[in-house]
């Protein structure tokens, strides 16, 4: 049972990660997915730290709110202060990082959080921490009920928003152009990320989380050209990628969310060396093809002249 | 040269645009008529493109204003369509030619709205007139530079304005897309429909508009193309840089200039 609860949860929440994740990578924004992943500490610390606890409501909102501040303070320092995107990425995120590193290292007595929990997280714990009502009822692991909820969430979101995202994310200028609020969508984008990097990373850590969200995105990207099957594949991979880094940890006895991350590697080269699509394999197959369709052609010419 | 008229289909009253404070677009004023095939010309950098941004209200204004149909854009938002420069997208994001068509009936649809078999089959009607029916359910990305104009032409027929903005569309296109372009434009103009064409290559400008405005960075001219391509105007928007300029006029003369009286 411990099993099936752990590859659900990680499941659950790998899907949520990977749906989003997939417009993120559309957006060519799969580095600010990263960039809050780390930046929401500071205010996980600061939450914990009001609310006393590491599953209260109050921490995924406040990590949210500094989910979007980071997605803010990005924005802001590329077009007030003209830096790079990556290089105001790279400012923002460290420094909030550090500064949950710091807020961590100060409060080790009063928080029940430590730097290695935050960097790997502890899915292996999923099934210890449950939800017994107040009767005594046992309802099962909170993590599975969050991940539910979470991906939930993702769903109705992309279902209300598919049309718009998808819109804003290929053509902005048009999308503006026909009274589309552009920054409306990105911010309910970036608040749904923050959110979900939020819920995620107690079960598999502020570094994982980003494979959840690029890799198995990443991969259907180069598998397919329609985005909805961009989005069904990424469904897919994210539970492939759960189920089987699970029996691998267990077969090596290793970190779960690191095998899984792993598993989701290989995928990833599977695609990029035999995608049929993008694949370097039909790349090399096709140029070949070309090669040999152009020497008779030129010959052909050749003989044409003649 | 600059010829002012009467219930025009946009008005540029004193508009400055800036980057970062840094105005590239000075005090434009003008009126451009209605029905008329209009060519926006100037060189590299002239800010063509920022000005049919600023007339879609995709940028701020540093002073003036801009009213479409004698009204805000808000008001006439449905009615006005907006087409990029080609190179301002992805052509490898994941979709197909018919899902960039249908997106010119996103406005009509409003947020939650289905799409219906009339959108669908509006269309695909306007990849018919495009000539790119055989290519809806073709990726975005497996299409030629020409055939992706054509998808973008044919989301702003989908869109069914009375005011098209279009950003360079004969821009890397083979001859027989760029007759093709013309002859749609030319269709919608005799609809009675305003077509603004930002356009770079003086040659062809010559042949296409009826309509002309010389921009580099000032207005320069708006007016009928004969008034237009005189030598000095020609030379105040390029610079000396106009060996062409005789040959030009050549065109425009030869040219078979149709009866204005309407302006
Ligand atoms: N987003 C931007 N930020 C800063 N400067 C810009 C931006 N877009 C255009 N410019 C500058 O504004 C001027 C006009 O650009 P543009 O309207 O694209 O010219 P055109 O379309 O006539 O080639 C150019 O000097 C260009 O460098
Ligand atoms: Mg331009």
């Amino acid at each position: 049972m411990d099993d099936i609860y752990i590859i659900l949860v990680a499941s659950l929440f790998s899907i949520s990660c990977g749906l989003l994740g997939s417009f993120l990578i559309l957006r060519r924004m799969a580095m600010v997915g990263d960039a809050i992943s780390h930046a929401v500490l500071p205010g996980i610390v600061i939450a914990f730290l009001i609310s006393g606890s590491r599953d209260s409501f109050e921490m995924i909102i406040g990590a949210a709110l500094l989910g979007l501040i980071t997605s803010f303070l990005i924005e802001f320092f590329h077009k007030k202060a003209n830096l790079q995107t990556d290089a105001a990425i790279g400012v923002t995120f460290t420094w909030l990082f550090a500064l949950g590193i710091i807020l961590i290292s100060v409060f080790a007595g009063q928080v029940d959080l430590d730097q290695e929990c935050v960097l790997y997280g502890e899915i292996a714990y999923v099934p210890l921490d449950l939800w017994i009502t107040d009767a005594g009822l046992n309802m099962g692991p909170k993590a599975l009920y969050v991940s539910a909820f979470i991906l939930a969430a993702v769903i109705i979101f992309l279902s209300f928003g598919y049309r718009y995202l998808h819109i804003t994310t290929f053509d902005s200028a048009f999308a503006a152009s026909i009274g589309i609020s552009i920054g409306l969508w990105h911010y309910l984008l970036m608040g749904m990320v923050s959110m979900t990097t939020v819920a995620a990373f107690d079960s598999v850590g502020a570094i994982l989380v980003v494979a959840l969200f690029v890799v198995p995105a990443a991969t259907s990207y180069l598998l397919t050209r329609k985005l909805k099957s961009m989005l069904l594949m990424t469904v897919l991979l994210s539970f492939l990628n759960s189920f089987l880094g699970y029996y691998l940890a267990s077969t090596i006895n290793g970190s779960i969310s690191g095998a899984i991350a792993s598993t989701s590697g290989v995928f990833f080269l599977l695609a990029f060396l035999f995608s049929p699509i993008d694949g370097i394999w039909i790349k090399a197959i096709k140029r070949n093809f070309d090669k040999s369709k152009n020497t008779s052609k030129t010959k052909f010419n050749k003989i044409f002249k003649e | 040269m600059k010829v002012e008229i009467l219930n025009p289909a946009v008005e540029f009253h004193d508009t400055t645009v800036s980057y970062d404070r840094k105005p590239v677009l000075w005090n434009i004023d003008m009126t451009l008529p209605q029905g008329s095939l209009i060519g926006i010309i100037g060189p590299n950098g002239a800010g063509k493109s920022t000005l049919i941004k600023a007339a879609m209200g995709l940028l701020p204004l540093a002073s003036g204003y801009v009213k479409i149909f004698d009204g805000d854009l808000d008001e006439h938002r449905k009615r006005v369509s907006y087409v990029p420069q080609r190179e301002s997208v992805d052509w490898d994001f994941p979709t197909s030619a018919i899902d960039i068509v249908l997106m010119g009936r996103y406005a009509h649809i409003g947020l939650l709205g289905r799409i219906s078999k009339k959108d669908r089959s509006l269309a695909m009607d306007c990849l018919e007139q495009v000539g790119m029916q055989a290519f809806a359910k073709r990726q975005i990305s497996q299409l030629s530079g020409g055939q992706q104009q054509r998808v973008f032409l044919a989301r702003a027929l989908a869109q069914q304005a009375d005011l098209y903005f279009m950003d360079e569309p004969f821009a890397g296109v083979d001859a027989s897309t760029e007759s093709a372009i013309l002859n749609i434009l030319r269709n919608l103009t005799q609809e009675g429909k305003t077509v603004i064409v930002v356009h770079h290559d003086l040659q062809s400008a010559a042949e296409f508009f009826d309509w002309i405005v010389l921009l580099n960075m000032r207005l320069i001219a708006s007016a009928p193309i004969e008034n237009v391509f005189t030598q000095n105007l020609l030379q105040e928007t390029y610079g000396g840089k106009l060996t062409l300029l005789s040959e030009i006029s050549e065109l425009i003369k030869k040219r078979n200039i149709p009866s204005r009286e309407n302006y």
